[in-house]
């Protein structure tokens, strides 16, 4: 395949998987909210926006006024904010385009309607009563990606790209998603047990759809530790970094084996991936959460870039 | 579909000749079948399918873009859901007519790029050659692999009666249109399919198969392998065609590239994949030749591949259509086709051209500019209907300024009286109405042989009375069907 169409199905499908964790994280957000103060809100807004990276763009558009309309506003569908959901749906639809010979028609149908349907949803501003239907499109658009991308695809180098992305991008997210939170799952700034702290961390797991998943592995015992092991090192969870580095390994050894060689992509992630598999949530809260988290951001960024390098996205 | 002109042009007081119904409204054999199914149907059917059939276009992405439209910029080449017919016997004469024309063409590539016999023989003026940018003098002496030149021509085609189909023009260089062609016929199977059933159509669909199995045929010498890798060439995403050419690469199983993925290495044309650098052994470019090279014609381009024309001289790469069968396109050229067709198959033509002036002869000139107001004048180089004349349309002012820029320059122009072009029925909210249409057969060249798609693509000009075909200008498409016998 060429190696621009590898890098526009790569980054189609992190464009939809982070359409997709954003609107999470705004629902998870929007719910926290909810139960909480103003003054409590807003920073929960906040630290959405430095979650997602744009608390400075959204301070240029709307200054200190952190409030929930213009938070999710701005983070679905403002124009002038150019990594919202809706750009971002507009960016994979674009690259689908261009790589239009490579996915199947079912494919590219379920990616064309998510910007049809997307850019119907949002040619109005979302209010609070319209937020839960507008998040359920966006989540069901990538569903609906994914099931014709599962269903339909061939299982050659296309379709490995498009997990590599999506991979990358989910660990990135759920890395993120832990970086901005980590005080809140740290047992020596917490007071143990109060029913605030309960609610902080479910909120983590709702960020990334594991509240439930969790609670039946748990038999609902809350505790910070058992929450981050989950969404680092449990590999039964779809979004914990463990599970995305596992399925990395296996998209990165089609690759290996269907192109006859090895790549230093492929040295970095196993390195990374072994690591992983070594560590225990003792040893991590041992060596601080937060530099894990950052050390492990820096490596899953280093993975893409050599990945673009290796593959030849650009000249 | 931004090439050829469609620039058909016709008074609603010329009496014309429908498709459809004989002048006392008796349906004609061609479209017996068809007629009896229709009235058959529940009142409103045409109307909710075409809604259905919009639904589909969208979501499947079939759209054209529109250069310079911002937001709404991919718009839908509107669809009618009423086929035009053609008969088993109208076909067969069609397509003997336009295999000859295409066999001529070639042959007159061939001999226009080598020794010029028909100038040779006083057949053809040489002013028409000489200072003609489209003649590209890189091309001179050179044979393209197989001797093919015009692997894929669309033979715009216009009818005025029974049995009298002439071409409005040849489009040697880059045809397009042809995924609609595919994507009417499928849309009129999902939208009809007893239809179907209850009429026999010839097939369509295996296009895409017959234009891989050509481009590999004429693979160039270079090539070694068992099978030629065939890769079609893009301007990118935002050029009007895209649609078409990602179409036809995924139909092909081909690669589709734009100049960027393409270098020149080790004398080959390769292009830049996972893998490494991969040889191409056939590109069917939708780029035109001016964007080819930077190296040999335009130097800004960043369209097209630095250096594939040695490649390609050197027997490196087959370019399909060759760079310089523009040149059969040029208007003043298409005047002596009847002269060429006979001069290269020593027979007369089969299919006739519409008649035409050359204002470069005087005695000519001077109808012409007697008659401006009746008239349709072209450029000669020109296509996509600009800087001509539509005379029962223009002002007295307008064909005035026209005139003084036709006796300035009368070897730019030629002229064309306005046809009484046949109609064929569309849809519309009063029901069936007449409106004028074309048809561009497409043609594939190889050295196996020339393959003509049974049909083509129908344009149809969708305003009253109306005129332009041209889907930038309210034109629409059908699907064309060729009865089986």
């Amino acid at each position: 395949m060429l190696g621009r169409s590898a890098n526009g199905i790569f980054w189609m499908f992190r464009y939809l998987e982070r359409a997709e964790n954003t609107a999470r994280l705004i629902e998870a957000g929007f719910r926290m909210a909810l139960t909480r103060d103003s003054g409590a809100a807003s920073e929960e807004w906040r630290s959405v926006l430095i979650t997602l990276g744009l608390h400075r763009a959204y301070a240029a558009r709307h200054g200190e006024d952190v409030t929930g309309p213009h938070v999710f506003n701005f983070v679905l569908r403002d124009r002038d904010n150019p990594a919202s959901v809706m750009a971002m749906i507009e960016t994979a639809r674009t690259n689908a385009r261009m790589v239009r010979t490579g996915i199947t028609r079912e494919v590219w149908e379920a990616v064309n309607e998510s910007w049809m349907n997307l850019r119907e949803v949002f040619a109005r501003p979302v209010t609070e009563t319209r937020l839960r239907d507008v998040l359920d499109a966006v989540r069901r658009q990538a569903i609906q990606v994914r099931g014709a991308m599962e269903g339909t695809m061939l299982r050659n180098d296309i379709y490995h790209f498009a997990g590599i992305g999506t991979f990358l991008e989910r660990a990135d997210n759920t890395a993120r998603i832990l970086d901005v939170k980590y005080y809140v799952l740290l047992p020596s700034l917490s007071a143990v047990g109060s029913s605030l702290d309960n609610v902080q961390w479910e909120n983590v797991l709702r960020s990334v759809a594991g509240e439930r998943a969790y609670r039946w592995l748990n038999a609902g015992q809350m505790d910070p530790r058992g929450i981050a092991s989950f969404l680092i090192l449990d590999e039964r969870f779809p979004r914990s970094l463990a599970f995305c580095y596992t399925r990395l390994a296996t998209n990165l050894a089609f690759l290996a084996r269907a192109y006859g060689f090895d790549t230093p992509a492929h040295a970095i992630q196993r390195a990374g991936h072994a690591e992983l598999a070594g560590l225990t949530i003792e040893t991590i809260f041992e060596q601080g959460l937060h530099e894990f988290i950052s050390d492990f951001l820096a490596r899953n960024n280093q993975i893409a870039q050599q990945i673009q390098r290796d593959y030849r996205f650009v000249e | 579909m931004g090439s050829g002109s469609g620039e058909l042009m016709t008074t609603p007081s010329l009496p014309c000749f429908d498709e459809m119904r004989e002048p006392d409204g008796t349906v004609r054999p061609a479209y017996a079948g068809y007629r009896a199914w229709l009235d058959a149907q529940a009142p409103g059917l045409l109307k909710r399918k075409g809604l259905e059939a919009e639904a589909f276009f969208r979501r499947t992405g079939i759209t054209f873009n529109v250069y310079g439209a911002t937001d709404g910029e991919e718009r839908l080449i509107p669809f009618d859901p009423v086929p035009r017919i053609i008969t088993a016997g109208q076909w067969r004469k069609l397509s003997r007519g336009i295999e000859q024309r295409v066999r001529a063409l070639n042959a007159f590539l061939h001999d226009l790029y080598h020794r010029q016999e028909i100038v040779r023989a006083g057949r053809l003026p040489e002013r028409l050659l000489q200072g003609n940018l489209a003649w590209l003098p890189q091309m001179a002496g050179f044979t393209p692999p197989g001797g093919v030149y015009t692997h894929i021509v669309g033979i715009d085609l216009v009818r005025t009666g029974e049995d009298e189909f002439l071409v409005l023009e040849d489009n040697a260089r880059t045809p397009s249109g042809v995924s609609y062609m595919l994507e009417n016929r499928e849309t009129m199977m999902a939208m009809f399919p007893e239809l179907f059933t209850r009429v026999r159509v010839r097939e369509v669909s295996d296009y895409p198969r017959r234009l891989a199995r050509s481009l590999a045929a004429c693979a160039p010498p270079a090539f070694t392998g068992d099978k030629p890798v065939v890769a079609v060439l893009t301007p990118g995403i935002y050029n009007s065609a895209y649609f078409e050419h990602a179409f036809l690469a995924d139909q092909m199983g081909a690669e589709l590239v734009e100049g960027s993925d393409l270098k020149v290495t080790g004398g080959r044309v390769a292009m830049r994949t996972t893998r490494g650098w991969q040889p191409v052994d056939v590109i069917y470019r939708r780029v035109d030749d001016d964007y080819l090279d930077p190296l040999t014609f335009n130097p800004d381009s960043a369209l097209g591949v630095a250096g594939i024309m040695d490649v390609y001289r050197a027997g490196g790469i087959t370019i399909a259509n060759a760079p310089g069968t523009g040149i059969a396109d040029d208007k003043a050229i298409y005047s002596f086709m009847p002269e060429i067709v006979e001069f290269y198959t020593g027979e007369p033509p089969i299919l006739p051209n519409v008649p035409t002036w050359r204002c470069s002869e005087p005695d000519a000139l001077a109808y012409v500019l007697d008659n401006l107001a009746e008239l349709v004048v072209k450029e000669v180089h020109g296509s996509g209907g600009y800087g001509m004349l539509i005379g029962p349309t223009s002002s007295r002012k307008e064909i005035a300024a026209f005139a003084a820029k036709l006796r300035a320059r009368p070897d730019n122009y030629i002229a064309q009286p306005t046809l009484s072009l046949s109609t064929v029925p569309i849809f519309t909210r009063a029901g069936l109405a007449p409106r004028h249409v074309d048809l561009r057969p497409f043609v594939l060249v190889s050295p196996n042989g020339i393959d003509i798609t049974p049909g083509g693509l129908t344009r149809v000009a969708l305003k009253k009375g109306s005129l332009v075909v041209n889907s930038s200008q309210g034109g629409g498409t059908k699907d064309s069907w060729v009865l089986d016998d």
